[in-house]
């Protein structure tokens, strides 16, 4: 009996390592930007070119900014929810329209609606990289002092936006 | 007189043709800067297809990011700066040989723990072995148990 103990020990522990191995996503890398300051931009406005919003604008006010594109597949697929939820008022919602064609982002938000206060505009990704964007969409909560609290790689999610991206604000604001 | 202007035809475009010919550009303006941009991409991972360095990759941030490469070289930035750049960015999660540090700790030596986990219990085992009486092994049985020999 007792020479069974280890082995099955043993298989138990090995098991329990892999089925936490199941749950982890690879692709969501551990941003180092969490807690650290945005990155300062200057973007121009997909919807107005001549203007320009740089990250002093946001300054005192927590925002959400959401990384797109007319060309993401997924970025479709968490759109209703980001139109929903910026209905709701909880928190402004930005767009970075990344690496796009302003032509193309225009008529992509026309076609499935804009949910955005403002979209910035990346076409070379400059911004992007700063971010440390690797995986579209991506939404990053940032608070009042310009400093990054939250980041989700790929689409959001109803369980996201209601269990982390809600409660996170209400703090920030609060 | 349409197979005399085929001709025409003909003769002018191969008169025509090493007009617009030209000899191949070279593939990159600054091959030293390249070989360096090369290397130290050598040593980081895309983290679009995280497998794959970003010297390797085809993705797109991957070529975004060699041009940013090219760029801080060409502005004098060591490769040190560079790989800080990276790390500010996506983590020690892009070099390909992280640093020694308390959340890589467990990365770096899991293999020797492991390693000492396993001649502790080789220890153990051989031990127990050693000090047990010799006849709580199985004696040795032959390989043929049966018995072939003809009555």
């Amino acid at each position: 009996m007792n020479r069974f103990v280890w082995p099955l020990a043993l298989f138990l522990v090995l098991a329990g390592f892999l089925a936490f191995g199941l749950r982890l996503d690879p692709r969501e890398v551990p941003s180092p930007l969490i807690n650290k300051p945005a990155p300062a931009f200057t973007a121009s406005l997909l919807a107005h070119p001549e203007q320009a919003m740089t990250k002093a604008d946001f300054a005192g006010k927590v925002w959400m900014l959401n990384v797109w594109a007319s060309w993401c597949v997924s970025c479709r697929e968490e759109h209703p929810l980001l139109v929903d939820f910026s209905r709701r008022g909880v928190v402004p919602v930005y767009g970075l329209d990344y690496k796009d064609n302003r032509q193309a982002g225009l008529a992509w938000l026309q076609r499935h609606g804009n949910p955005y206060t403002d979209v910035l505009s990346d076409p070379d990704g400059r911004i992007g990289i700063n971010y440390g964007v690797y995986g579209v969409p991506e939404t990053y909560i940032i608070d009042r002092d310009g400093v990054i609290r939250y980041k989700h790689i790929g689409p959001v999610t109803e369980k996201v936006l209601r269990d982390e991206i809600e409660p996170l604000v209400r703090r920030l604001d609060g | 007189m349409v197979e005399r202007l085929l001709a025409l035809m003909l003769a002018g475009l191969l008169v025509l043709t090493p007009a617009f010919a030209k000899e191949a550009a070279p593939a990159v303006a600054n091959p030293a800067l390249e070989a360096r941009m090369l290397a130290l991409a050598g040593q980081l991972r895309c983290l679009v297809c995280q497998n794959e360095t970003i010297a390797a990759s085809q993705a797109d941030l991957a070529s975004d990011l060699r041009q940013e490469i090219r760029e801080m070289l060409a502005r004098g930035m060591t490769e040190a700066q560079i790989r800080k750049y990276m790390t500010d960015r996506y983590g020690d999660f892009v070099l390909y040989d992280p640093p020694f540090k308390a959340t890589t700790a467990l990365l770096w030596l899991g293999p020797l723990l492991l390693l000492l986990f396993a001649l502790a219990s080789l220890y153990v085992v051989l031990r127990r072995r050693q000090r047990a009486s010799p006849d709580a092994f199985d004696p040795d049985t032959p390989d043929d148990e049966t018995d072939l020999s003809i009555p």
